[in-house]
C-alpha cells in the first residue's frame, strides 16, 4: 500500500504540464512494474520453471514448426490448443459477461464487489488463452487477414468468431479501464471510461452471446467426424448456455482462491458479502444447468441418443452428463438449501471439470473417434499449456497486487468524492487502517 | 447407419430415382452462381489399372517433391494411402469379391465440392470454389487455421506440419491448365479414361448411360451426384463404396447450408440485444431512482 502515498498527482503547483505527467507516470508505471514480496516462493518457482520451458518450446515451435512439439496430425488438425486452450478457456471466461450484464444491467449491488475481478479475469482469459491461438496457427502473420485484409471470409463461423475475440476484448478492456485510470490517479479519464461502461457492456454481452454460441457452431461443419452423441444442432446453444455456468463456476473457483491469497486486498465490502454472493451465484449456476439439462434432453429424444449409450462413448457420455452436469446441479441444490458455501465451491469446482470434458469431448476426444490412430497431446503441448495459465496468473497477481481490483482505491475515492456514497468512504478508510 | 445408408443406396440405384425417404435428396447445381456450366471429372474405377500415371502427372504439373518411393514400385499398394502435402493424389488397391484376380484401383483426390465444406469454413477466403468447378488455395491469405481439415468431408486439405511457414496442400483441379484450355494432368495422362475430363452435367449422362448398358457391372449409384449438395468428382464403381475407401456416411445436404442457420442469427441477435438490454438497463435505472430520494449517480 505504501506505493500509493507519492502518487504522480502532481496537483499542489497548479496545473503540472502535458510532459511532466507523461513523465511522471511513467516512472510510476516503471515502479509498479518491480517485484512486491518474496520471490523465492514455492509458486514462483514453479510456475516460474514451467513459463521458461515453455518459452523454449514457443521458440522451438516458431523455428520447426508445429510438429516439433505437437501431436497434431493429418487427421487430427486441431488438438488441446485449440479444444482446451481456445475452445475451454473461453467458456470460463463466460463469467464476465454474466457478471456485468447482473451489476451493469439489472444493478444487482450485491455483485458489484466482485465484477472488477470477474472482468479482469475475462480479459486476461481471452489475451491469454485466446492468444494462444497464436501459438497454434501455422502462419500467424496472417491473423489480420480477416480484419484489415481484401478477404473477408464472410461465410465463416471462425471469420465471426475472430472479429468477436478482438472486439470483446476491447469491450473488456474499456470495462476494466476505471480500475486503471484509478491505479494511476487519474480521475478525469476514469469519469470519462467509465461513462463508456454501460454501452461496452451492452455490447460486450451481445458479442459474447455469439461467439460463446459461434466457438460451438463452428463444430457444426464435421456432422461425419463428430460421435453423433455430441454432434448436434444445438451445439451452439449448448455452448452458450454452458458458458453461462463454466463462467458463474469459474468465479466461484476464482473467489475462492483470490479470498485466501490476495486477503489484504480485498475490501470491506467483498468481506461481508462473500458468502451470501457466492451463495447468489450458486443460484445462477442451477438456472443455466437446468436450461443445459433440458437442451441434452431434447437432443436425447431428437437424434434418438439411447441407441448411441450401450458403447464405451456411450458410458463417456454418460459419466459427462450424470457425473458433471446432473450431480453438480443436484449438489448445488443441496448446498444453496442448506446455505453450505464449503460445497458451493466444491460444486463449482466438479461443474468446471464437466465443461472441460464436454469442450474437450466435442473438440478432440469424440472428434474422429473412429480413427485406430488417436491423438493424444504430447507432453509439450501440455507444458505449453501450462505456461500460459502460469503466466496468465503473474498477470493477474501482478494486477491485484497493484490496482484497486478489489474495490476502489482510496485514493482515487478522495479526488472524486461524489462518486461513491460519504458512507461507503469511511469504511474503505477503515479497512485499510 | 451404414447398413440402412446401403440400402437407400441399393433402392435409389437400382430404381434409377433420386427419391429417398419420401422427399428430394437437396438438388445438386451442375453450374456456378453465374451460370457457368462446371466442369467435373469421371472416375471410373471399373477401367482403372492402377498404372498410376496420374499420380506422375500430377506430381509433375505440381511440381511438387519426387516421392520416397518411386512410381514404378508395385510394393505401395501393400497398404492404403492416403494424400499428402507432396502428393495430391493417390490410387489404391482394393480387392475384388467378383473376380478376385482383377483388383479394384480407387484413386483419392479433392472432390472439388460445388458449396465446398473448406471454402465456406475459411475465414479468409484461401479456400475458394472458381465459377469452373475447381476449389483453389490461395495460399496469401491463408492462416495456417486448419479449420478447412476439420471441416472437409473427405479429409483432403493437408498441412505441412514440419514447416515454420506451413501452407495447406491439396488437388487444385489443375486450375492454370484449365484456364489455358487445356484439361488437368492427371485425365490427360490417363491411358485408359479411367479419369474423364469434362463438363460435369455431360459426365452425369455419360455415366448413366453406363450403367444403363452394363447394369451388372456397375453399382448403381454415382458416387458425388448427391454426396454433401454434389461434387465435381463423380465416381463410378462395381463394388460397395464403403468397400473402395469412399466415404459412405455422408448426407446430400451441401455444408454451408449447416452453419448458415447460426449466421443467419448473427444479424438478429446484434440487433434484439442491445434494443432489448438498453430497454432493460433504462427500465431499472428508471424504477431504481423512483425508490431512492436522491438519484443515484452511477
Amino acid at each position: 500500500m505504501a506505493n500509493t502515498i507519492n502518487a504522480p498527482a502532481a496537483t499542489a503547483e497548479g496545473a503540472p504540464s502535458f510532459w511532466q505527467v507523461a513523465r511522471d507516470t511513467i516512472r510510476f508505471i516503471l515502479k509498479e512494474f518491480k517485484p512486491k514480496g518474496k520471490m523465492l516462493t514455492p509458486f514462483n518457482v514453479i510456475t516460474g520453471a514451467i513459463i521458461l520451458l515453455g518459452l523454449v518450446l514457443i521458440v522451438i515451435r516458431f523455428a520447426y514448426g508445429l510438429s516439433s512439439v505437437t501431436n497434431l496430425s493429418q487427421n487430427y488438425p486441431w488438438g488441446i490448443w485449440i479444444g482446451f486452450d481456445v475452445v475451454t478457456g473461453v467458456a470460463f471466461a463466460g463469467g464476465a459477461y454474466v457478471l456485468t450484464f447482473l451489476v451493469h444491467i439489472l444493478k444487482v449491488k450485491k455483485y458489484e464487489p466482485i465484477v472488477r475481478v470477474t472482468v479482469l479475469n475475462g480479459f486476461l482469459a481471452y489475451v491469454f488463452y485466446a492468444g494462444a491461438l497464436l501459438l497454434d496457427l501455422g502462419r500467424p502473420w496472417n491473423v489480420i487477414n480477416p480484419i484489415i485484409g481484401n478477404s473477408f471470409g464472410l461465410s465463416s463461423v471462425l471469420f465471426l468468431v475472430a472479429w468477436h475475440f478482438m472486439l470483446y476484448m476491447i469491450c473488456e478492456f474499456l470495462e476494466f479501464s476505471p480500475t486503471v485510470a484509478e491505479w494511476l490517479h487519474w480521475p478525469k479519464l476514469r469519469r470519462i471510461l467509465e461513462g463508456l461502461t454501460t454501452g461496452a457492456v451492452i455490447f460486450g454481452i451481445t458479442l459474447s452471446t455469439l461467439h460463446q454460441s459461434g466457438l460451438g457452431a463452428l463444430f457444426l461443419l464435421a456432422p461425419s467426424k463428430i460421435h453423433p452423441l455430441w454432434y448436434s444442432h444445438n451445439i451452439p446453444v449448448m455452448f452458450f448456455i454452458s458458458s453461462i455456468f463454466a463462467g458463474i463456476s469459474m468465479v466461484i473457483i476464482e473467489s475462492t482462491f483470490t479470498h485466501r491469497v490476495f486477503k489484504d486486498r480485498i475490501g470491506h465490502a467483498l468481506h461481508e458479502g462473500h458468502n451470501a454472493i457466492l451463495l447468489g451465484l450458486a443460484k445462477g449456476a442451477v438456472g443455466a444447468l437446468f436450461a443445459y439439462i433440458f437442451v441434452k434432453m431434447i437432443d436425447f429424444v431428437h437424434y434418438k441418443l439411447w441407441t448411441q449409450i450401450a458403447s464405451p462413448m456411450g458410458y463417456w457420455y454418460l459419466l459427462e452428463l450424470v457425473g458433471f452436469v446432473v450431480l453438480p446441479t443436484a449438489l448445488f441444490l443441496t448446498a444453496i438449501r442448506k446455505r453450505s458455501v464449503k460445497l458451493v465451491q466444491f460444486t463449482a469446482f466438479l461443474t468446471a471439470v464437466g465443461v472441460i470434458l464436454n469442450r474437450l469431448n466435442v473438440s478432440v476426444i469424440a472428434f474422429k473417434w473412429y480413427e485406430a490412430v488417436r491423438y493424444y497431446p504430447s507432453w509439450m503441448e501440455i507444458e505449453v499449456t501450462l505456461a500460459i495459465i502460469s503466466m496468465e496468473l503473474w498477470v493477474f497477481r501482478w494486477v491485484i497486487n497493484r490496482m484497486p481490483v478489489f474495490g476502489a482505491h482510496p485514493a482515487a475515492v478522495e479526488t472524486e468524492e461524489e462518486t461513491v456514497e460519504d458512507k461507503e468512504v469511511v469504511r474503505w478508510k477503515a479497512s485499510v487502517l | 447407419m451404414t447398413i440402412s445408408r446401403r440400402d437407400f443406396l441399393k433402392v435409389a440405384g437400382t430404381t434409377g430415382a433420386l427419391l429417398a425417404g419420401g422427399g428430394r435428396p437437396a438438388h445438386a447445381q451442375q453450374t456456378s452462381e453465374g451460370g457457368v456450366e462446371f466442369n467435373g471429372m469421371l472416375i471410373d474405377t471399373t477401367k482403372c489399372i492402377g498404372c498410376r500415371a496420374c499420380e506422375a502427372a500430377c506430381n509433375e504439373a505440381n511440381k511438387l517433391p519426387k516421392p520416397e518411393v518411386s512410381l514404378e514400385t508395385e510394393s505401395v499398394f501393400e497398404r492404403n494411402r492416403d494424400t499428402t502435402p507432396d502428393a495430391f493424389t493417390v490410387v489404391n488397391k482394393f480387392p475384388n469379391e467378383k473376380e478376385p484376380d482383377k483388383p479394384i484401383f480407387v484413386r483419392k483426390q479433392c472432390m472439388h465440392c460445388n458449396q465446398p465444406a473448406c471454402a465456406s469454413a475459411c475465414l479468409t477466403k484461401a479456400m475458394e470454389k472458381t465459377r469452373e468447378a475447381a476449389v483453389i488455395y490461395n495460399k496469401g491469405r491463408c492462416m495456417g487455421c486448419r479449420y478447412c481439415m476439420v471441416a472437409c468431408p473427405f479429409d483432403i486439405p493437408k498441412f505441412q506440419y514440419d514447416s515454420p511457414t506451413p501452407f495447406v496442400k491439396k488437388c487444385i483441379f489443375c486450375n492454370e491448365r484449365q484456364m489455358r484450355g487445356e484439361q488437368p494432368a492427371c485425365s490427360e495422362a490417363c491411358p485408359e479414361g479411367a479419369t474423364l475430363f469434362g463438363k460435369k452435367r455431360d459426365l452425369l449422362e455419360i455415366a448413366r448411360t453406363r450403367i444403363a448398358k452394363e447394369p451388372d457391372k456397375y453399382i448403381h449409384h454415382i458416387y458425388g451426384e448427391h454426396e454433401v449438395g454434389g461434387t465435381g468428382w463423380l465416381y463410378l464403381y462395381g463394388a460397395p463404396a464403403e468397400k473402395l475407401g469412399l466415404k459412405t456416411n455422408l448426407e446430400t445436404t451441401p455444408y454451408p447450408e449447416l452453419t448458415s442457420g447460426f449466421l443467419y442469427g448473427v444479424p438478429l441477435v446484434f440487433v434484439l440485444w442491445p434494443s432489448l438490454l438498453i430497454g432493460l438497463n433504462y427500465l431499472i435505472k428508471d424504477s431504481e431512482e423512483k425508490e431512492t430520494s436522491h438519484g443515484e449517480h452511477d
